[in-house]
């Protein structure tokens, strides 16, 4: 029995690496600046883990096969404990797990402890069950007044207030347009309930809190289509709150941008049918 | 030293069926039910994912029994989604709360706790009766919040129930929030949409009932181990078992007030017009939602994850202590490193209270207290080293018993070893950008808290079963149930990991929305076969404690040749434990294959006089003796 559940268990150990190993099933392909920082953070995490697992498994299976009760009348071995091991290995996975812990900050601090960029083009996000609204400034790159007495799921899902100027040229669509190689910034609110972003391409994921408006940034830089799903529980249709993310080249972006509310969605719905979702 | 108790039992053994069965002051009594609690509740939990794997991978499959229990939830016997959302609420709920909490600490604790003390009974046998009870009332209340959403054939009497308590159910089956019930969505009522009613009330207050169960079964094993230890037990004479009991109950005691609290919050907003959790202006199906201002949604996510991260130990750490004690009797070896195998179940204990916030990394709270968070999460994983290599440690130069129990213990430490390490990654805010509520988390939980908290309780159940009933359960079908849980949780929650590098998200009824998601097509497929599969042998498991109680080989009063006190009394234990007797203890729990000695175990009662002083060049005496300073 000690020598199957040994095997069992380094089975068990090679095809659980090798999952990971293989390739098949791996992140698509990063889309931002910060992406490959995430992946390789990963990576150099994964190796960690996975020598961790490794060992402690093989380990394990080992001393199964080698100490399983033979049929000779030696006693197991009395022993209880060995302080000084115990100090060795205290200190060193301590080390390499605080050294993994700080390490892990640094994409988080780079994005979250600083705001914006000068020269980011900001989004407003407005979720809703079910559904994702973007806000964009229009021309004069300044936000409309909203008010949610004014909200109308059909006409106005922002509640944008048309009597403030700043709201003439601005555009509320169904995608999430944004430059490629320039810095983005979201503002991100929802209506009703909790909702998340989530762009797996971008490594990127925020919740958007009914009540708080978040500022987050992050820079794109290849241009295409992508999926952008809700990753927070936020009702029955959760699994189809679906949206598309559009990366532009600065030139077809800017024209998109500066052109005035009734363009501004067919031009987008053109550009959605131009760019195709990656080969996954 | 622990204080001598009364030598009389404090209350004398009950006559009738009632006091002796129902309404029991017993703690062994207590104990099997909660033990029955929790079988019956992990049926029904099973059963549910059962049916959300086959949505996941064949939707649209007709089950016309759904279709005439829940004509809403699955018109013509099609699970909707709104049902498969309230299977996993549900799923979630009873798992956690009324498998993973009640079994591993209000049934073999209460079992096992008094008679490893050498105790007759737990220090307030009321409160503990009061605390089965209590625990049971809101299991049943958790029960009708899936009929109260109305319109189900079976539930036209709790839908009237809910119509009058709680303003209606919503039409459809039980409560949609999963098991952490965020609010606003849990907090607005039915303006929020399907499986916002009724249900969502009786959830929360089923919840708020469990925790004031929890809090009176706490108080009882911490003022039980703390007093009634009996001569001779001292504090690091206990088994390991105990220390885990121990710890548990002390987070419970911290943990489950911020819950009842947070709960009652809850469902004031519900009900009382309230805004603890709602922020002013929100805009939900179409109109304004008036009355409610100024509440905090993160608010809720604190109190909830502040009770819901020790939540995770207080489901894993009695299967520790469950599993040091196996692996040390099995092994013929005393545990290696007891001292510290003590301190490193406390080290995670107590930090488990300082890393709530990594569940909320991307929640919208600061992100300066996020790399805290995350860097204290980090730290957990060093008593978590600790405990796996004395683990191995423990088997180490052993003379391994490969019996059932023995193999679940192993199977404990490969479990948690490989769902532990992925927190490793999960606890990492760089990479939460990612893995946040994908796949990937439900891998990790599910391996860790779930499957191998699970794997403490079978190791405990075959362990303790002859103790508890006086027969062997079967080693045979034990064996096979083994085997095939073994391999069938590996090949169910692996590949999880794969799902969430694809960038799964969880809580999806289907994929097919997402282009991105198409290539895991396959890996769904194989796990609903293997989870289809490992449900399945889960019956041999009931069969195999059906069968044992009435026909099992009789057991011995010391089948397993172990050293701890409920190995000296009688199988299955007298009313006051002991018969009157008080043992006196004079050693260490763990004393196998000591040199000189006759047997390879020593038990904790033998007297003094036998050579056990014999220590071998580099061991520490952890534990060994802890009179020695």
């Amino acid at each position: 029995m000690g020598r199957v559940l040994g095997i069992a268990i380094w089975i068990i150990t090679v095809a659980s690496v090798w999952m990971f190993v293989s390739g098949r099933w791996w992140f698509p392909e990063a889309i931002t600046e910060h992406g490959p920082r995430v992946d390789s953070q990963f990576m150099i995490t994964i190796v960690v883990v996975g020598i961790a697992f490794a060992s402690a498994q093989i380990g394990l299976g080992w001393v199964l096969w080698k100490y399983r009760d033979r049929a000779d009348s030696q006693r197991a071995i009395y022993s209880h404990g060995n302080n000084r091991l115990e100090i060795v290995w205290t200190v060193v996975t301590a080390i390499v797990f605080i050294s993994l812990a700080i390490m892990g900050q640094r994409v988080w601090a780079s994005l979250h402890l600083h705001s914006a960029p000068p020269g980011s083009y900001t989004v407003e996000v407005v979720a809703q069950q079910f559904a994702w609204n973007f806000h964009y400034s229009g021309k004069d790159g300044a936000f409309g007044r909203t008010n949610p007495e004014m909200i109308d799921d059909t006409t106005n899902p922002v509640g944008l207030d048309d009597a403030d100027p700043n709201a003439k040229d601005d555009a509320v669509v169904a995608t999430l347009v944004i430059p490629a190689n320039r810095p983005t910034e979201l503002i991100l609110r929802s209506k009703d309930v909790t909702h998340s972003f989530w762009v797996p391409q971008l490594r990127f994921k925020q919740d958007l809190v009914p009540g708080m408006a978040i500022h987050v940034h992050f820079t794109a830089n290849k241009v295409g289509k992508y999926e952008l799903a809700c990753a927070e529980l936020c009702g029955m249709n959760h699994f189809k709150m679906k949206s598309f993310l559009l990366v532009l080249p600065e030139n077809e972006f800017n024209e998109l941008v500066a052109m005035p509310q009734n363009q501004f969605q067919t031009r987008k719905d053109e550009l959605l049918n131009k760019y195709q979702l990656p080969n996954y | 030293m622990a204080e001598t108790h009364a030598e009389v039992h404090r209350h004398p053994a009950p006559t009738g069926f009632i006091r002796k069965y129902i309404f029991s002051l017993d703690h062994k009594v207590i104990g099997i039910q909660y033990i029955l609690l929790a079988l019956s509740a992990v049926l029904v939990g099973m059963l549910m994912s059962v049916l959300m794997r086959i949505n996941l991978s064949w939707p649209g499959t007709k089950l016309s029994i759904l279709g005439t229990l829940f004509p809403t939830g699955a018109p013509d016997g099609v699970m909707n989604p709104e049902f498969y959302l309230s299977l996993v609420t549900m799923h979630g709920t009873i798992m956690v709360f009324f498998v993973l909490t009640t079994a591993p600490q209000g049934g073999f604790g209460n079992y096992f706790l008094p008679i490893q003390i050498g105790a007759d009974d737990m220090a307030f046998p009321f409160l503990n009766m009061m605390s089965f009870w209590v625990t049971l009332v809101g299991f049943l209340v958790l029960l009708t919040a899936i009929f109260a959403e109305g319109n189900q054939t079976i539930g036209a009497w709790f839908s009237k129930l809910g119509e009058s308590a709680f303003g209606g159910g919503s039409g459809t089956v039980g409560p949609i929030g999963g098991w952490t019930g965020y609010a606003p969505l849990s907090a607005l009522g039915k303006v929020a949409g399907p499986g916002q009613g009724a249900g969502v009330s009786l959830w929360i207050i089923s919840i708020a009932i469990f925790c004031v169960g929890s809090l009176l079964g706490a108080l009882n094993f911490i003022t039980t181990l703390l007093n009634m230890r009996t001569r001779g037990m001292s504090l690091m004479r206990m088994p390991l078992t105990c220390w885990a009991w121990f710890t548990t109950a002390v987070l419970a005691l911290l943990s489950f007030p911020v819950l009842l609290g947070g709960g009652i919050l809850l469902l004031l907003d519900r009900i009382a017009g309230t805004s603890f959790f709602i922020p002013g202006n929100l805009y939900v199906s179409g109109s304004l939602v008036p009355l409610h201002n100024g509440g905090s949604p993160l608010l809720w996510q604190h109190l909830f994850w502040f009770f819901g991260h020790p939540e995770v130990y207080i489901a894993i750490l009695p299967g520790m202590g469950a599993t040091s004690h196996i692996l040390s009797t099995f092994a013929r070896k005393p545990v290696f490193g007891y001292r510290a195998m003590v301190f490193a179940l406390f080290a995670i204990g107590m930090l488990g209270f300082f890393v709530w916030g990594h569940h909320m990394f991307i929640s919208g709270m600061s992100p300066y207290s996020a790399i805290a968070f995350s860097i204290l999460t980090l730290s957990i994983g060093v008593p978590s080293a600790i405990k796996t290599f004395n683990w191995i440690g423990t088997l180490w130069g052993a003379k391994i018993r490969f019996t059932t129990p023995m193999l679940f213990a192993i199977g404990f430490v490969s479990l948690f070893v490989a769902g532990g390490i992925t927190g490793l990654v999960l606890g990492q805010t760089s990479l939460d950008f990612f893995f946040h509520d994908t796949y990937f988390v439900t891998a990790h939980f599910h391996l860790v808290m779930g499957v191998a908290s699970i794997f403490g309780m079978f190791a405990a159940t075959y362990f303790w079963f002859p103790k508890m009933f006086g027969r062997m359960m079967n080693e045979g079908l034990g064996k096979f149930h083994f085997w095939i849980t073994f391999l069938g949780v590996y090949a169910i929650f692996v590949p999880f990991h794969a799902m969430g590098m694809l960038g799964m998200p969880r809580r999806y009824s289907r994929f097919d929305e997402y282009e991105f998601l198409k290539n895991s097509k396959g890996l769904v497929l194989f796990v609903t076969v293997a989870a289809i599969i490992t449900v399945a042998v889960q019956f041999v498991f009931y069969f195999n404690l059906v069968w044992s109680l009435f026909k099992g080989k009789k057991a011995s009063d010391n089948p397993w040749e172990a050293t701890t006190l409920e190995w000296t009394t009688a199988t299955p234990p007298p009313h006051d434990n002991f018969a009157g007797h008080v043992p006196v203890v004079y050693r260490g729990p763990y004393e196998f294959s000591v040199p000189g000695a006759p047997n390879d175990f020593v038990m904790q009662t033998e007297p003094e006089g036998i050579e056990v002083s014999t220590r071998l060049g580099e061991t520490s005496g952890n534990g060994g003796d802890g009179h020695r300073h």
